[in-house]
């Protein structure tokens, strides 16, 4: 069969529960195009022959009731794999290889997918761009010189030049929405609590969340329903009852109140992104759905939120990176001398950057001021969508203020750089769930994302919300495999 | 010092300094398994045998608070008669050290599982109350050994994890003899609980010293110093006395006392300035996100309750009220739940005021002579038992018990046994007696008529004769009884 790797991953699984494909070639095909794709330097590990082994021994004996069967998938390099190295991006875990398996990736090969190699991302997925990886920025498949978002930006690459038929990425304050928007796929930030942190590279704590990223909503749909379980490995997972997202997807989406929250008409914002948004409301009352006019009065304070929060939790998480136990080590004189050149040789700017701000934020003396004064607005904006939601059942927004941007574009400007998060932080602080889908194009024909945010736990009706749309949308991604030679 | 003996006043010049001591007690909480991983927690474990991922910090492990360690904690709260928290808070304070592989402790900082309450002490001159700040629950750090090699430093991470109860006491303590009788009175209640062993050796109980002075009578309190992870009470003892005067000589000279962390030497008998106010840590404590806040039901509180055990305070009150011992036998009793155990089992079926009389007076002697806890007591509380049945009706006299309670510390063997083999039975036996008596007063006419003329002191020298040939046997009562008439 050809055009193995053009096939979704919904019609990968059921040429394979088919006897139509097998798990081998589906493999073979993945594996033979992400060898053709080096130049996207999407991927920091491979593990082809692996990958490929699995693939001959689960068709040796398939067990088709999986429901991910044979399936291979490479998955951001956040998530820590049994006996395969994982780097989060770092120098500083340049050469670390766990000898323990996420609870999401374990839920994944738990439904028989097989693992082809980890995914490019971030620095410890401090970034919207790719850019700060020690592995080198990664290239977005639209434009060889566009960024792919951050920072799940291997992971979305992977997926938009089909790489891998779907793949797993992290949320912390937009980094599976933003890149699947700049790349015109479709990435689900679940609800706080949803998938366990348990074996993720920790960024910020309060924040992280995995998610799926796909080529389409129902393949999202398919691959949260594997994901999300309860784990009394994580203290902050949550025992609620998971849909079976992809069998409960429907299109039927009348009668939906949706809210057009007016605070997410940002000075500045290109009109591209406006008519976006505008078309995005046509869109949504095409499928039936009511629209109505809301307020998140604290939007504004989002932002430098996040910006103090995050960086506080991970200049504490990332504490244990002192090159005593595993990882990179510089050798120093004594311990504060090692601890100093290692964390100044093993961490990259952004991550240092962030530290520092964190340190300052946790400070005797700035504590209050910062840290204590931004959970409080943490709470304020949660309590504006807790509001929001008395009156909708969904909130509708763009999904970043503009288009990719081109690699090396933002890099000495980490504000700005920074401001592409001003649609999703939100999300993030409020623990709910958000999916960006690709909307449009803009003149530069480069994806468009908009992001539907729905009630905690209520993954089911913005998936189903998305699918509707995503209907209606019809959009077709621009990849013209230009890095294939 | 001062002429009241209770007193601890130190005396410069004409000045007389009080001296205030608060502590902050580590106690390591009894539990199979670690405050927030299922790695074991034995002592003397080959060095990192028990280190889960957790432990290590290993990138992505996540802490998950162990149940039985919170029960341990509320439990020693209810012990410490203080409030329990229903809702507390995780929080990490951060440093970096090669034995802390987080890069942070997981501490309770602003909101703690138990408040305030109250430890009361035994001193000679009467009962003193202290009272208690705070309990929180913390994770122990590893441990850097820095003398196995000359240029490198190990770190055994066995015991980094371990549930610590920080116990924190108000600036109520005045002298080195009420901090000795506080902590014993908290090791006590915490065995009590069975929440904390209490090994000093084994660094399961430490505490962290906090000593100012003042002028006496005046209110204010003067600055302190921190005098850093004591580990016996004797250290505590030498350390404060020495800083205390310390500070008294800085305050004669006319020197101001700086706020700063000091570390005792032992092996110099001082202590010693580790760092200052201004370089003290910022440790940036803030609440863990990976972590809830931990919040416990009445329910939970209320089982937990039903499950605590007499305590020293109300079993001294019971033995005092009860069995009428002196409070000074009472407290001895009770001092710790093992002696108190012991007695009570020797009780069960013989004399209280014997049994109080040979534990406190020879079993203890004994034990002590042999270096011997209570539960390592060569005799068992059954068997002493049966030697103070022995005394008191009769059988054997208090003289031939001693003889007997000997041979028992050497193999606990049965009291009665003995008695039979050694043929140590008391002699009761009204004629027999006569006739031993006649027999001695025969050998002593002399004597006798002397005593008959008016010299009664004899009377002890006959009666000394009369055991002296009956091997001891004889009763001495009796003996007594049947001297008086035949003399």
């Amino acid at each position: 069969m050809s055009d193995i790797t053009k096939q979704s991953l919904s019609e990968l699984v059921e040429n394979i529960k088919g006897k139509k494909l097998s798990s081998s070639e589906v493999a073979k095909a993945f594996v033979e195009r992400s060898e053709k794709s080096k130049e996207l330097n999407a991927y920091i590990t491979e593990d082809y022959a692996n990958a490929l082994n699995k693939a001959k021994k689960f068709d040796e004996k398939p067990n088709l009731d999986l429901k991910l069967p044979g399936i291979p998938m490479a998955v951001k390099d956040l998530f820590c794999t049994r006996d395969l190295r994982t780097t989060a991006g770092s120098k500083i875990l340049n050469n670390f290889v766990p000898t323990y398996e996420s609870t999401v990736t374990q839920n994944i090969w738990n439904e028989g997918a097989i693992l082809m190699g980890k995914l490019n991302c971030d620095e410890f997925a401090m970034g919207s761009s790719n850019e700060t990886s020690f592995f080198g920025n990664v290239q977005n498949p639209i434009d060889k010189n566009l960024v792919p978002g951050g920072s799940s930006g291997g992971s979305s690459s992977a997926v938009a030049a089909q790489l891998t038929p779907i793949t797993i990425g992290t949320d912390t304050g937009g980094s599976i929405r933003q890149p699947a928007s700049f790349t015109g796929t479709v990435g689900l930030k679940p609800t706080y609590g949803s998938c366990s942190r348990y074996g993720i590279v920790a960024f910020a704590s309060s924040l992280d969340q995995a998610g799926p990223m796909a080529q389409n909503v129902k393949d999202c749909a398919l691959l949260q329903e594997v994901i999300s379980t309860y784990d009394e490995k994580d203290s902050t997972s949550i025992d609620f009852k998971r849909n079976e997202y992809s069998k409960e997807l429907t299109k039927d989406i009348k009668g939906k109140k949706i809210g057009i929250p007016k605070e997410y008409r940002v000075d500045g914002m290109p009109k591209e992104i406006e008519d976006l948004w505008k078309k995005g409301i046509e869109y949504a009352k095409d499928c039936g759905a009511e629209i109505i006019d809301i307020s998140l009065p604290h939007t504004n304070y989002a932002l430098p939120t996040y910006y103090i929060v995050a960086p506080a939790e991970a200049s504490s998480n990332l504490a244990r990176y002192d090159g005593v136990k595993y990882g990179f080590r510089a050798e120093g004189e004594n311990l504060i001398d090692m601890y100093e050149k290692t964390r100044s040789e093993g961490f990259g700017a952004e991550v240092q950057r962030r530290i520092m701000i964190g340190t300052y934020v946790l400070s005797s003396g700035y504590y209050d001021a910062y840290y204590l004064k931004a959970q409080k607005v943490r709470k304020l904006i949660k309590n504006d969508f807790d509001d929001a939601y008395k009156k909708v059942d969904a909130i509708l927004t763009p999904s970043t203020p503009s288009s990719a941007f081109k690699i090396g574009e933002k890099t000495n400007d980490p504000v700005s750089m920074y401001l592409n998060d001003i649609f999703t932080v939100p999300v993030n602080l409020a623990g709910l769930p958000g999916i960006s889908i690709p909307a449009g194009h803009d003149a530069k024909g480069y994806p468009l994302g908009l992001q539907i945010i729905g009630k905690a736990f209520d993954e089911q009706n913005i998936l189903n919300i998305a699918y509707a749309m995503e209907e209606k949308i019809n959009f077709q991604n621009n990849i013209h495999d230009w890095w294939i030679k | 010092m001062s002429k009241n003996k209770s007193e601890y006043l130190i005396n410069r010049h004409d000045n007389q300094y009080e001296v205030v001591i608060g502590l902050e007690v580590h106690a390591q909480v009894t539990s199979e398994s670690k405050l927030f991983s299922t790695s074991a927690t034995k002592f003397g474990a080959e060095p990192n045998t028990q280190v889960s991922l957790v432990d290590a910090a290993f990138p992505g492990m996540l802490p998950i608070i162990n149940e039985y360690c919170v029960k341990q904690a509320i439990k020693t709260g209810i012990g410490l008669k203080a409030k329990i928290n229903k809702r507390s808070v995780f929080d990490r304070k951060n440093y970096f050290y090669a034995d802390l592989p987080q890069g942070y402790q997981i501490s309770q900082f602003k909101d703690p599982i138990v408040g305030e309450g109250k430890v009361i002490l035994d001193m000679p001159d009467g009962q003193k109350e202290v009272g208690i700040e705070r309990l929180h629950l913390e994770q122990d750090a590893g441990k850097s050994i820095h003398d196995l090699d000359p240029k490198n430093t190990f770190v055994d991470l066995n015991r980094s994890g371990v549930a610590l109860m920080e116990i924190v006491s108000k600036p109520d303590l005045r002298s080195p003899d009420e901090v000795n009788a506080y902590i014993k009175k908290l090791r006590s209640i915490m065995r009590y609980l069975g929440t904390c062993d209490g090994n000093m050796q084994e660094g399961s109980l430490r505490a962290d010293v906090n000593v100012s002075v003042r002028k006496k009578g005046s209110k204010e309190f003067g600055t302190r110093c921190e005098i850093k992870n004591v580990n016996s009470i004797k250290f505590m003892q030498m350390a404060i006395e020495y800083e205390a005067n310390r500070q008294v000589d800085l305050i004669e000279d006319g020197q101001m006392i700086d706020q700063e962390t000091r570390l005792f030497d032992t092996k110099k008998n001082e202590t010693r300035s580790m760092r200052s106010k201004e370089d003290a840590h910022d440790y940036r404590y803030f609440p863990d996100p990976d972590l809830l806040p931990l919040e416990v039901s009445d329910d939970f509180i209320e089982n937990l309750k039903s499950e605590i055990p007499e305590l020293p305070d109300e079993k001294k009150k019971r033995f005092i009220e009860k069995f009428k011992l002196s409070p000074y036998e009472a407290n001895i009793l009770v001092s710790d739940i093992e002696t108190s155990n012991y007695f009570e089992n020797v009780i069960k079926k013989s004399d209280v005021k014997l049994a109080t009389n040979w534990i406190i007076g020879e079993l203890f002697a004994a034990l002590n002579e042999k270096n011997l806890e209570i539960t390592e007591s060569p005799i068992s509380a059954g068997n002493l038992s049966k030697l103070i049945n022995l005394i008191k009706d009769g059988t054997i006299s208090g003289k031939i018990a001693k003889i007997v309670f000997e041979q028992m510390m050497e193999d606990d063997k049965d009291p009665q046994k003995i008695v039979e083999e050694k043929g140590l039975k008391q002699e009761s036996d009204p004629k027999a007696l006569e006739a031993l008596i006649d027999k001695v007063i025969d050998d002593n006419r002399d004597k006798a008529t002397e005593y008959k003329s008016g010299k009664v002191k004899l009377f002890g020298f006959f009666v000394g004769q009369v055991m002296k040939v009956s091997g001891g046997k004889a009763n001495p009562q009796l003996v007594n009884e049947i001297l008086k008439k035949k003399l």
